[in-house]
């Protein structure tokens, strides 16, 4: 009894901080459930999961790069319209130059490369703000995409690149797709690994941890969870190459954001760029590579959209910045910059992902989805804000106000 | 000096509060505190940080609306309970924080009126609104023009103004948190010479402050608050010569609770041979073309010496310690760093890091830390290097090593997951120099270390020091309090408009040798 007891403030102190990722992570498992329930079983349906996947992709890399953007301060505007650029880049170089697929998919990156350096140079070393170059790079590159494509698409596109999207890990054709589930147990078995691994590694430095039972209830529903997908996958025509591609960018960023001195610079930047820059921190080439970064990602993104639709067209990719920015908000960054996580991103996106689907599921027409997304991101962000500051955490919106509210330290 | 007292006086006190209590979830924050503001006197409030002085203050100036505490609240002997800050200011009490409340592209007199314009049917009469905002900043003894926006003024300046704009409101009971924190001597001075003005034209006024020599001159009553009580009420007598009757040593007991029987701790290491030399340092205004900050200055640091570097605002001795930092501020012109004879090679901060050199800045909320960001992230901020291996943080060996550090500042937290924005003023700076321990510095540049600090953490961070030199670690010490650079520093250099006009040994330092070196300017090479 004792121990359950002192066990639970502990557990408190371990979940601090992170309210909004677990409340978001509960939010969206409420959604999945309540859609489930709305449209009698289609959603979580082998085949729907699989479009799930598909249909976000593009939105999921977009958010993991705003995030990083958010994080150190900034907002990208113009991932849209570099969606579109490079998608109609690409596009030109398969069918007009007659390029190789494998020489046009890193042509298409370093473009993005250079776009996102072209806009860092400007937010980084001449101090412009990012809202303005990233206004002015939406624009400009909207008006190149239609000046290459000559305001006509480009269609159709060869089967190299069309896998991207389309395509699915090689196996079997009969009965549940094995490749999948091995990759599945692997995966919830170096999971598993990973957290009991630090956990030991923690008691043996004499840190605080959670109670065993804990870290195994967490353990045991990750591994249900990952299990339970992959089984849905393999259902229908295994992981798509696209989900493989997905959750390298995952597990890559959220790790190089929470286990690097890289990723820590980036937050330090975000948090105070002036005592970033005072703690040795080269805060001008941090914010730059984060936009490079961002033009990458947009590039990749741009890909996947491009081989999706089997199309360049001039209209792609409007209003994907704004997919982006909404699933890192709901996903837990602050517009003040030095907070998000890389997993907040994906929640963010899966949650606007699964609106979607669900309610085009149930019938609801594009106005209402509209209306209920916009409802969705200021609720979460009034949730988060309501949050901190009944437990007086951190991110202040309006410092004024909130020090009424809390015991403030002396001045 | 003649009284002009123009509001008659009630028998009794302007203001009574008794037993005050208020709570904050966990923390009891004032436990029966009372305090008595005589007609026309200048009250000071003191204590420690976390003394309960600021929430005391809210709690009159209606920032913690009525309801939220217990006790009662008397204006002339009338009970009052105030629903918010413009009730307590009907009532003539307001409260001037720290961080002023101006707008900063706003002329003085729409400052000084916001709210409070002269109209018209609803139409504000400019000419009326200037006019009687000209009246109010002759009464502060400010002569400005009103239409000039006031980030055209100084710091000095503004204190003033918001001074004005708190008797536009016909204010009876000024309250001044930290008000001469941000201000130098000279302005300091004009503030409390307006303060005692303030007082025989008819206007109480509660001063908090850290800075006791100015308590000692300008108030008539000390309250010492500690850990959310009161300890006692001192009235100040003064004789012919302006004395105070009351001890300086007698109001630091009654903060700390306990005798100080030193403020600084003695030097225990011993002094080596010059470990750094700095020659011909010379460094131009980061904008204005061709005005220099920093001239030709000239430095040694011995090992295990504390060397003090005094100057009054604007001497050029931030501005030298930051560019000798990496050229973190301003443009270098040319000078040399070196180390035992070594020149180093410090072109950004990162350099100066890896060559030894630390700089705890002045203004540690927003140069010093990342307030939003935990104990354990701000420590090891500065020298990520030491917690990774190839880029790959080790989290345990982190929180490892920022807890150590924690617990060798003596920071007092409730674990290094703590937000450093909600610690106190002493144990931000704890943690600013835990953050810069923790890079090993060989030459540690301590900027202001102890400016806004309360008595007791000022001491912690005094034996820190020593202890850092006694080690063999050089520090320089920048100050604005001579007393504390008398009392920490084998030596003290002294700037002037961007030069080292002298240097004294501590032994025979005194304020007036350091200041009229301070002082000395206009020599031209």
């Amino acid at each position: 009894m004792n121990r359950t007891t002192s066990s639970l403030p502990r557990l408190r102190g371990l979940l601090q901080g992170r309210t909004r990722q677990y409340g978001m992570a509960i939010a969206l498992v409420a959604i999945i459930i309540l859609f489930q329930v709305l449209t009698g079983g289609l959603l979580l349906t082998p085949l729907n999961v699989t479009n799930l996947i598909m249909q976000n992709s593009y939105i999921l890399i977009l958010a993991i790069g705003m995030m990083l953007v958010i994080i150190t301060g900034h907002i990208d505007l113009s991932v849209g319209s570099l969606v579109a650029f490079t998608g109609a880049m690409a596009a030109i170089m398969l069918n007009s130059w007659g390029l190789p697929t494998v020489v046009v998919v890193p042509a298409a990156l370093l473009l993005g490369a250079l776009i996102g350096a072209w806009q860092g140079f400007w937010v980084a070393y001449v101090g412009v703000p990012a809202f303005i170059v990233t206004l002015a790079g939406m624009l400009v590159f909207r008006g190149a995409t239609l000046a290459v494509l000559g305001g006509e698409s480009i269609a159709p596109l060869p089967q190299s690149l069309r896998v991207i999207a389309s395509g699915f890990l090689p196996g079997q054709s009969e009965g549940p797709h094995l490749p999948t589930l091995l990759l599945g147990v692997a995966g919830a078995a170096m999971i598993v690994w990973i957290q009991w691994r630090s956990r030991a590694r923690s008691r043996a430095r004499d840190l605080p941890v959670a109670p065993v039972t804990v870290t195994a209830v967490g353990s045991a529903l990750m591994v249900a969870t990952i299990l339970a997908f992959t089984y849905v996958l393999a259902d229908h025509n295994g992981l798509p190459l696209v989900g493989v591609l997905l959750i390298a960018l995952i597990v890559g960023y959220a790790f190089v954001m929470r286990s690097t001195t890289m990723g820590r610079r980036v937050y330090a930047v975000g948090g105070s760029e002036r005592a970033a820059a005072l703690s040795g921190i080269r805060t001008k080439r941090t914010t730059f590579w984060v936009f490079v970064n961002m033009g990458v990602l947009s590039a990749l993104a741009g890909l996947v959209f491009t081989a999706r639709l089997n199309a360049a067209t001039p209209g792609a990719g409007t209003m994907f910045e704004l997919d982006a920015i909404a699933a890192a908000f709901i996903g837990g960054a602050s517009a003040a910059g030095g907070v998000g996580s890389v997993v907040g991103a994906v929640i963010g996106a899966l949650v606007m992902g699964v609106l979607n689907n669900g309610m085009s599921l149930i019938g609801l027409g594009v106005d209402w989805q509209q209306l209920i997304k916009g409802l969705v991101l200021l609720l979460a962000v009034a949730f988060d804000i309501y949050n901190k500051r009944r437990v007086g955490g951190s991110t202040p919106i309006m410092p004024k106000l909130r020090s009424h509210r809390r015991p403030s330290p002396e001045p | 000096m003649s009284t002009v007292n123009t509001t008659p006086h009630t028998p009794g006190p302007l203001l009574r509060m008794s037993d005050i209590r208020k709570e904050f979830p966990g923390v009891r924050a004032l436990d029966r505190v009372s305090l008595d503001v005589a007609h026309g006197s200048v009250h000071a409030l003191m204590g420690e940080n976390g003394a309960g002085k600021s929430t005391l203050m809210k709690v009159l100036s209606g920032v913690h609306p009525a309801g939220s505490y217990t006790g009662s609240v008397e204006v002339d002997g009338e009970p009052r309970a105030f629903a918010d800050v413009a009730a307590a200011e009907r009532a003539g009490i307001a409260i001037i924080h720290q961080e002023l409340a101006l707008i900063p592209q706003l002329s003085i007199s729409e400052n000084v009126l916001l709210g409070h314009e002269e109209t018209r049917y609803g139409v504000i009469d400019w000419g009326a609104t200037h006019s009687r905002a000209r009246e109010l900043l002759l009464r502060i003894g400010l002569d400005e023009n009103p239409a000039l926006p006031v980030s055209a003024l100084s710091i000095g300046a503004q204190q003033l103004v918001e001074i004005a704009k708190a008797l536009a409101k016909n204010v009876r009971l000024l309250v001044l948190d930290e008000p001469t924190s941000a201000l130098n001597e000279t302005e300091s001075e004009r503030l409390l010479e307006l303060l005692l003005d303030l007082r025989d034209q008819g206007v109480a006024c509660v001063l908090i402050s850290h800075k006791l020599g100015e308590v000692m001159r300008v108030s008539d009553e000390i309250t010492i608050l500690r850990d959310g009580r009161t300890v006692e009420t001192l009235t100040v007598e003064r004789d012919a010569e302006g004395r105070p009757s009351v001890e300086e040593d007698r109001v630091i007991r009654g903060m700390v609770g306990r005798d100080l029987d030193q403020r600084y701790p003695e030097g225990e290491g011993t002094i080596g041979p010059v470990r750094f030399e700095v020659r011909d340092w010379t460094v131009d205004h980061p904008t204005q073309v061709g005005r220099r900050v920093v001239d030709g200055a000239d430095l040694d640091i011995r090992t295990g010496e504390v060397v003090g570097l005094a100057g009054l605002m604007g001497a050029g001795r931030t501005e030298f310690a930051m560019n000798l930092f990496g050229r973190s501020y301003g443009r270098y012109v040319r000078g040399s760093l070196s180390r035992d004879g070594e020149e180093l090679r410090v072109g950004d901060v990162a350099d100066a890091i890896a060559a030894g050199v630390a700089y705890v800045p002045e203004d540690r909320k927003s140069l010093g830390l990342v307030l939003d960001d935990d104990i354990r992230h701000n420590t090891t901020m500065a020298a990520l290097g030491r917690i990774s291996t190839r880029g790959v943080i080790d989290p345990g060996l982190e929180t490892v090593e920022a807890r150590w550090m924690s617990e060798h500042m003596r920071v007092r937290s409730h674990g290094v997951d703590q937000t450093v924005r909600t610690l106190s003023g002493g144990n931000q700076q704890k943690v600013v120099l835990g953050k810069w321990m923790f890079t090993r510095p060989e030459l540690l540049i301590l900027d202001e270390p102890t400016r806004g600090i309360d008595v007791g953490a000022k001491y912690e961070i005094y034996l820190i020091v020593r202890r850092l030199a006694a080690e063999g670690a050089c520090v320089l010490l920048i100050s604005s309090e001579l007393p504390e650079l008398l009392g920490m520093c084998d030596r003290v250099y002294a700037m002037c408009e961007g030069r080292i006009t002298g240097e004294v040994a501590g032994a025979d330092a005194d304020q007036e040798t350091l200041m009229r070196l301070m002082t000395r300017t206009g020599e031209k090479k």
